[in-house]
């Protein structure tokens, strides 16, 4: 029983942070139709910033509070200057040409981006780790858990219920759907296609910067931190479907749950768990679980 | 008349001045490989490039203590090309190609990565040029290949976990179980295996419990520290090093795995200048030899300290003295086959021959190349316990307890894992007396 449950609780966390980052992913893929391979290096510029505005909060002796809001400032501002200048200045000029071409495009400002955050914040790590103690110590069974984590998988309920909101009960969300369903009959009824797309990046952007921000107190940023995190968000979003946020939800629990269970019974099989769990899902959902089957347009 | 003689007074000056130009211009030519860039660049890369700037930096200005104090290496300046080692084997095979043809390196030094150096030594080989490899762990380069122009500058991996499973038993840790986190490739795997096998020797009935293999750059390790906290054991193994140590070492304090267990790791002495309080006390940790906190007092180390502290605004940890290692050797070397040479410079053979089975001082002490037909270096190692000082500001080293090369290297002609399968046989251990453990707990702080 004690062993299910931290099982249970390690996936569950695990899967907090991963759900906000692979639900940028796939609102990206949804919306845009591009395979972000620069989603990780989003998170990681997260982190960086977060690194730097913390301890500017830090150093202005501002309540230890405040380093949540400068976290949130972080995302914020991430998706404010980088997204649309990423999405105006360079993806722009490669919509309508092949996916694969897109993926090529966003694979050179990974590799970029890894340089600009080096020549930015150069190979030191940075330590931010003052939040993390924040929300204390939560004893459960044998276990001591950090509060931190916890505020974690709150945080990721949140913005999931959020996001949901907005897609499905807003004008805005109606909008993007009808982009998502056709671009060009969205254009023809008025509305401002390249606007929503700009939107959509730069809020994609804000959940990978978000999960970079969150979780900085955790690790130590420095480079390199951008690589590990993709590729795992991938299997998310393919386990999920590509383009649904309840497939973002799922996926996360699943990998979360899955690599728990692989690190407490079979430690060796921990990667190979959770690409078993997807190759399982694309032999018999090749679409995804939550993705609907669609008619493909001639 | 004039003017055939101001033509050939013209000649002779442009090729006096050409001749002059070409002599200025012999340079001792350097490549060196290292992490610019990715995972290891932070912890290994940089710091080891930093070390070599600083040094190639002293030597050319001859302002290094004697017998480093000769200008450059042999009278010739020193230039160095550096190179990215991320980006995997093949492109360092590739690189390595480009440094002998294109660049025409005398030497190359470098390589953090077991793999890249598995894979770079036999293109050295068969190119016939020389190669240092001053950092990687694993032993089955020299011990599985016999090779004439690649050498290793710093003791392989296994000293790391032997020096480890030494110092708990002559500190009477006791070590009925134990728990292991370490990375899933060679070197977490080799090094997993090298202690499993040192405590089995020096504690018989210890028991090995959870035994984690998370991938390199995990990053999260919440689930494997409620793996290792559900199964509480004497003591926790680990030889994660860089980002993945720090974040281990940020969450699985919290968390209060360092109060439940013992917790050791073999290479962690390069976190601690970041990490500064964030390191648990009494966490016990090696430095991949007598390096840092852990050097032997010594002239020389002093020196090293100082150039490398006030150039990178932080003291030097394991990397830049390995770097440094490979360089000073490499200096001596190659001036004794200049000598030999009339002060030109040695062909790769010579070279070669100088540098096989030679000795020298470095900033961590003596460096011996002792094994694989001298080519494989060993060296002393030293083992420390951390302590926050508040007033310094800094993690410091206490009860630290240094061994002797031969104690903790496998002696010539066997293979690591043969001999600590034998118990040790062969291993020469004098215990330090305690007047120099004494000083090397006053080592000058930063």
């Amino acid at each position: 029983m004690n062993l299910a449950l931290t099982i249970l609780i390690d996936g569950v966390t695990y899967a907090s942070w991963l759900f906000i980052v692979a639900l940028g992913l796939t609102l990206v893929f949804g919306v845009l139709k591009i395979l972000n391979i620069a989603h990780g290096s989003f998170y990681a510029l997260g982190a960086y910033v977060t690194a730097t505005l913390v301890s500017l909060a830090a150093s202005w002796a501002l309540p230890p509070a405040m380093s949540l809001v400068a976290m949130l400032l972080a995302a914020v501002l991430v998706a404010v200057l980088v997204a649309p200048l990423t999405e105006r200045g360079l993806l722009r000029f490669f919509y309508g040409r092949d996916e694969v071409l897109l993926v090529l495009v966003t694979y050179a400002m990974f590799l970029m981006m890894e340089d600009l955050t080096k020549l930015i914040w150069g190979a030191n790590p940075y330590y931010v780790s003052e939040p993390y103690g924040m929300f204390g110590n939560i004893d459960i069974g044998t276990q001591t858990y950090v509060g931190y984590d916890f505020m974690l998988v709150a945080l990721a309920v949140v913005v999931g219920l959020g996001v949901w909101w907005g897609l499905n009960r807003t004008r805005f969300g109606k909008i993007v759907t009808a982009v998502i369903h056709s671009a060009e009959v969205a254009s023809s009824m008025g509305i401002q296609v390249s606007r929503i797309y700009m939107l959509a990046f730069a809020v994609g952007i804000f959940l990978a910067a978000l999960g970079g921000a969150f979780t900085a107190p955790m690790l130590s940023v420095q480079p390199g931190l951008s690589v590990g995190v993709i590729i795992i968000s991938f299997a998310v979003v393919i386990i999920g479907g590509l383009g649904s946020i309840e497939g973002a939800a799922i996926g996360a629990l699943i990998v979360g749950v899955a690599r728990a269970l692989a690190v407490h019974v079979w430690p060796v099989a921990e990667l190979f768990s959770v690409y078993l769990v997807m190759a399982l899902v694309l032999m018999f959902r090749p679409q995804g679980l939550f993705q609907r089957i669609q008619a493909r347009k001639i | 008349m004039m003017t055939t003689f101001a033509r050939r007074t013209l000649t002779a000056s442009v090729l006096a001045l050409l001749t002059h130009s070409a002599l200025a211009q012999e340079t001792f030519k350097i490549g060196i490989v290292s992490f610019l860039s990715g995972q290891a660049a932070e912890s290994f890369g940089i710091p080891a490039v930093n070390g070599a700037k600083v040094l190639v930096d002293a030597f050319n200005k001859g302002q290094a203590p004697a017998p480093y104090n000769k200008p450059g290496i042999g009278g010739l300046p020193i230039e160095v090309i550096y190179v990215d080692e991320a980006g995997g084997a093949t492109k360092q095979v590739q690189e390595l190609r480009n440094l002998y043809e294109r660049d025409k390196v005398d030497v190359v030094v470098g390589y953090v990565s077991s793999g890249d150096c598995l894979a770079v030594a036999p293109v050295a080989e068969e190119l016939k040029k020389f190669l240092i490899l001053y950092d990687c762990g694993t032993p089955r380069i020299f011990e599985d290949n016999t090779f004439r122009y690649v050498f290793r500058t710093a003791a392989h991996a296994t000293m790391d976990n032997v020096s480890m499973a030494r110092y708990l038993k002559a500190r009477n840790i006791p070590v009925k179980t134990y728990n292991l986190i370490n990375q899933d490739y060679a070197w977490g795997q080799d090094s997993r295996k090298d202690f499993m096998l040192s405590i089995t020797n020096l504690y018989p009935d210890a028991k090995a419990g959870v035994d984690q293999l998370p991938k390199f750059g995990a990053g999260q390790y919440g689930t494997e520290i409620s793996a290792l906290m559900s199964q509480p054991a004497d003591l926790v193994h680990s030889s994660l090093w860089g980002g993945d140590l720090q974040a281990f070492v940020l969450q699985a304090g919290p968390r209060g795995l360092f109060k439940k267990s013992q917790v050791v790791l073999t290479a962690g002495d390069h976190v601690l200048p970041g990490l500064g309080e964030k390191m648990p006390d009494g966490t016990i940790l090696g430095a991949r030899g007598a390096y840092g906190l852990m050097a032997p007092p010594s002239p020389l180390n002093t020196w090293f300290w100082d150039i490398y502290s006030k150039a990178n605004n932080v003291y030097p940890v394991q990397a830049p003295y390995r770097m440094a290692q490979a360089l000073m050797g490499l200096k001596l070397a190659a001036e004794k086959a200049m000598a030999a040479n009339k002060g030109k410079k040695p062909s790769t053979e010579v070279l070669a021959a100088s540098l096989r089975g030679s000795e020298w001082m470095s900033p961590g002490g003596k460096i011996r190349m002792a094994l694989s037909n001298g080519q494989q270096a060993i060296q002393d190692s030293a083992i420390g316990r951390t302590q926050w000082d508040a007033n310094k500001k800094m993690v410091v080293l206490n009860d630290i307890q240094r061994f002797d090369a031969e104690c903790v290297n496998p002696p010539l002609n066997v293979k690591s894992e043969d001999w600590l399968k034998s118990g040790f046989a062969g291993a020469k251990c004098d215990t330090k007396p305690a007047a120099a453990a004494k000083a090397a707990d006053k080592k000058p702080a930063n």
